[in-house]
């Protein structure tokens, strides 16, 4: 089955001479249980799309399917069980004032779930976090926790997608690595459909199966992960980034 | 591993800080950083004793405050009478003693009016934007365009003079600045992640600017009522002055200089205690503020 799919997807910005494109044509899909990349320099429209699926941003034209539905059409309440999102700084994405009890458990009051207590618990264990964190607030946790603790939170409505915006570049590398490994091991358990943005090709290298270069707003070619091994991309662009990543590597 | 080892580390301290009544702590901190600046700690100390005297007025006011002594007018400071007495004989420190309780009433119930039509309406137009924004903004404009005593002297007129009517007047003309800065504070958070986050969770408008945007205002919103009680209070005094307040018997600040002020040039008492009060009270709000700005902001830390 298609978890996302995504026709046309076009943004414009501006009227006239002075209409500026911001996404042009963008067309891909997810299956369920897949992990897909999106790849591409800074401003090429990367986390736009995210935020266009996250319904976020409300003024693209084109067509967004989830599980063959079309978010437009979905009821919010169902869109938010089915569809949660990561975002890429930790520091930004937890309410300053609130306990990490109240940030997990305000999600469960919306819709009203049973068993509050327990649910937020496990879900702190299943992030590799003790339950004693529910009563501390996000300035008294390391840049890695909270954003264990933002995946708890997008987690806790149990989603079937989970759309993750650069949710480890704003963290030391150390931390990356386990944050995405921890990523990976949640999307095993759970069989979550991750829809993944970032611009470091080796994470996408990890963590993806399948990926889509991106350049200016559109998308230059869809690939499998072998390809980024090879170098063997269509597209120049595709392959002269993928070229400039692995010379980045050996460098380090 | 790593992170394994690090969570243990943080797991056990987390034991020792296990916080059930964070939110008192939270506020003896604040007052112990009030008290730990001079000027701040001056302004706590003014108005704990302003709040202290009017509760116990009664037992601490040496003369009834309305009784009048007509062989006994216009004496100035003795042991007897501290602050001298007025043109009818009363006692002036009893009668500022119990001016206290109307002070006080103008402020809490103009702070209990302000602070949540200011935090609703700006909180709402900042989230929501577009032409409710527009439209409540230009009410607040209206609002502020007036220098405050000319307006609550308009609403006074038109509602007729008397306390209760010069508390809704003040009430009429201070909201605005707070409405301002609540929406300011607003625009700053709404689009923070941690708002797309729980709009993404489903919660709706009302739940977001309830629970994630007015804590966030509370702090600022707090400090500038605070501020503005200075204000209160003179624009209190000024009605009592101009005879649109406070009405004779009762022993407001303004009311009792209006009085004084005849007498003024023989028997200055009549003028300078309450006088002095107003000062000393509209100084100590002022200075509280300033403090209380400086222990409630997050981005001075």
């Amino acid at each position: 089955m298609t978890a996302i799919d995504v026709r046309n997807l076009s943004i414009d910005l501006g009227y006239g001479l002075a209409k500026k494109r911001i996404l042009g044509d963008v067309c891909f899909s997810v299956e369920a249980g897949e992990s897909f990349g999106l790849v591409g320099e800074s401003g090429s429209g990367k986390s736009t799309i995210l935020r266009c699926i996250a319904r976020l941003l409300n003024v693209w034209e084109g067509d967004i399917q989830l599980e063959g539905r079309s978010v437009t059409d979905m009821p919010f309440v169902e869109y938010c069980r089915a569809v949660q999102m990561v975002f890429q700084d930790p520091y930004g994405s937890l309410h300053p004032r609130q306990s990490i009890r109240t940030a997990l458990q305000e999600p469960l009051r919306i819709h009203r779930m049973d068993r509050q207590l327990e649910r937020m618990e496990r879900a702190l264990i299943d992030v590799g976090l003790d339950p004693a964190f529910l009563s501390r607030f996000p300035h008294e946790l390391s840049g890695g926790q909270r954003q264990r603790v933002a995946i708890a939170r997008a987690l806790i409505l149990e989603p079937r997608i989970l759309l993750l915006d650069e949710p480890t570049s704003a963290l030391d590398v150390s931390v990356q690595a386990e944050v995405l490994n921890l990523l990976a091991d949640l999307r095993a358990k759970r069989n979550l459909t991750y829809l993944f943005v970032s611009h470091d090709l080796a994470v996408i290298d990890h963590m993806c199966e399948r990926l889509a270069v991106m350049q200016h707003g559109r998308v230059v070619e869809v690939m499998s992960r072998d390809v980024l091994a090879t170098g063997q991309a269509k597209d120049p662009y595709a392959r002269e980034l993928i070229q400039a990543s692995l010379e980045y590597d050996q460098a380090v | 591993m790593a992170a394994q080892s690090l969570d243990m580390q943080d797991v056990a301290m987390n034991g020792t800080r296990s916080n059930p009544n964070s939110a008192f702590r939270r506020l003896l901190a604040v007052i112990r950083e009030l008290l730990g600046n001079p000027s701040s700690g001056f302004g706590l100390v003014v108005i704990t004793i302003l709040v202290l005297t009017a509760i116990v007025a009664p037992l601490i006011a040496p003369y009834d405050p309305n009784v009048i002594d007509l062989g006994n007018t216009l004496k100035p400071p003795s042991a007897e009478h501290w602050f001298g007495t007025d043109e009818l004989g009363r006692d002036i420190m009893s009668r500022i003693i119990y001016g206290t309780r109307i002070s006080l009433t103008i402020i809490t119930i103009v702070s209990v009016i302000v602070g949540p039509i200011g935090l609703l309406v700006g909180t709402t137009a900042g989230y929501f934007g577009g032409w409710y924004d527009t439209i409540m903004m230009r009410i607040t404009d209206i609002f502020l365009s007036f220098p405050s005593l000319i307006l609550s002297l308009a609403f006074v007129a038109a509602l007729g003079a008397g306390l209760e009517n010069a508390i809704i007047a003040i009430g009429l003309t201070t909201w605005p600045p707070i409405a301002r800065l609540a929406r300011a504070e607003t625009l700053t958070f709404r689009g923070a992640d941690y708002i797309w986050a729980s709009r993404m969770q489903g919660a709706s408008s009302l739940r977001i600017i309830i629970k994630s945007i007015m804590p966030m205002c509370l702090p600022s919103v707090l400090v500038r009522i605070t501020l503005s009680m200075a204000t209160v209070i003179l624009t209190a005094a000024g009605l009592g002055f101009l005879g649109l307040g406070a009405q004779p018997p009762l022993p407001e600040w303004g009311a009792m200089i209006a009085t004084g002020r005849r007498y003024m040039l023989d028997n200055w008492w009549l003028v300078a205690f309450p006088g002095g009060a107003i000062l000393l009270v509209s100084l100590a709000f002022n200075l509280l503020g300033d403090g209380l700005r400086d222990a409630l902001d997050p981005k001075q830390r």
